[in-house]
């Protein structure tokens, strides 16, 4: 008799936990199927030239960062400040425009300042499907070998960066040179 | 009348073409080769989640991101590519997050098994109870002594017949 007393209390007890930890989850942290895998391929212009064409091979050859952005992105616009310091350090940060007009772009960049090295253009979001955008921003980290380790859905701040950009980068950093110089020593 | 109600009258016309106008730029009806084809595809833009709109399919979905992922399903389908390859394509740059219909696998068996444990459950609970019933016994059973006590007070406060 006891239990039946108390299986409603155990019941309900299970039920709040349940209902409690869900509070605590973000329905909107979604894992990305992409890190680990290597940059998928793309081919697009050149933001600032169109006849010149961009392709993955142009954001492969030492860890850097690939940003997702937009003019009309205000959070965009509220990260950039973080990007000029990053390439002011000497990492390296190439770029998608994302469903952007390239006359806007291009003024965006000539005022506040352009931290990219390469920013290719991606007005219909084809790119973006590619390497499984949902919004901008977004930020990638991709190691020398063009893997992607890391990814950034919303704006960076800089304790992201410190707690987790950075140290990575430094991790990469040090996997590559380890990998070049085992490289060397085989040959 | 008043004027700025005039001129709104006025402006209604306008207002309807123009809104015609962009009723036809975001159902523009694509063409499909075969009959096949724009049936793998309507019920593809209806499996896959808009992942900005975590609600809906990007059938229903007027998000950006959902009217690529349309194109793109639509290309793909007329490229050749089968129902599974294009969800497998979204798969792998969107997760599993993408599919409305969960594929069975290791994270999602409890997902699966929850409608029959469910069931499993109520059946029991449903049984134990009518168990529980039967054993009462059906109509009560008096000792002698209970009977002589229960006929009296069914004839107490009354005159006693006969």
């Amino acid at each position: 008799m006891n239990l039946r007393l108390l299986l409603p209390l155990i019941a309900a007890t299970a039920l709040l936990g349940l209902l409690f930890v869900g509070l605590g989850m973000n329905s909107r942290d979604l894992p990305s199927p992409l890190v680990g895998k290597p940059a998928p391929a793309f081919s697009l212009e050149a933001l600032e030239d169109a006849q010149r064409i961009v392709t993955e091979q142009d954001f492969i050859g030492e860890v850097s960062l690939v940003n997702v952005w937009a003019t009309w992105c205000s959070t965009c616009r509220s990260e950039k400040p973080l990007l000029m310091e990053l390439a002011r350090g000497g990492i390296p940060i190439h770029a998608f425009n994302y469903r952007d007009e390239r006359d806007a772009a291009l003024r965006y960049l000539d005022v506040s300042g352009n931290p990219y090295q390469t920013v290719a253009f991606d007005p219909r979001g084809d790119a973006g499907i590619d390497w499984g955008v949902y919004a901008t921003p977004e930020t990638y980290v991709l190691d020398a070998d063009g893997v992607i380790r890391y990814k950034r859905i919303g704006p960076l701040s800089r304790q992201l960066l410190l707690d987790e950009v950075l140290p990575l980068v430094e991790k990469l950093r040090d996997e590559q040179q380890r990998n070049e110089a085992r490289r060397v020593a085989q040959s | 009348m008043k004027r700025p109600m005039m001129i709104s009258l006025l402006g209604l016309p306008l207002w309807l073409v123009a809104g015609f106008a962009m009723a036809l730029a975001l159902g523009q009806p694509l063409e499909f080769e075969s009959e096949a084809q724009q049936r793998q595809y309507d019920s593809l833009v209806r499996e896959l989640r808009c992942t900005v709109c975590q609600s809906e399919t990007i059938h229903e979905s007027n998000a950006e991101l959902a009217a690529d992922m349309r194109r793109r399903v639509y290309e793909m389908t007329l490229a050749g590519h089968d129902g599974d390859a294009i969800i497998d394509f979204m798969v792998q740059r969107y997760g599993d997050y993408v599919r409305y219909r969960p594929p069975l696998q290791a994270n999602t068996y409890l997902l699966w098994a929850s409608p029959f444990l469910l069931l499993f459950g109520g059946i029991i609970a449903w049984w134990r109870i009518i168990v529980g019933r039967r054993s009462m016994p059906q109509r009560p059973d008096f000792t002698e002594q209970e009977r002589a006590q229960l006929e009296q007070l069914r004839n107490d406060g009354s005159p006693r017949r006969m």
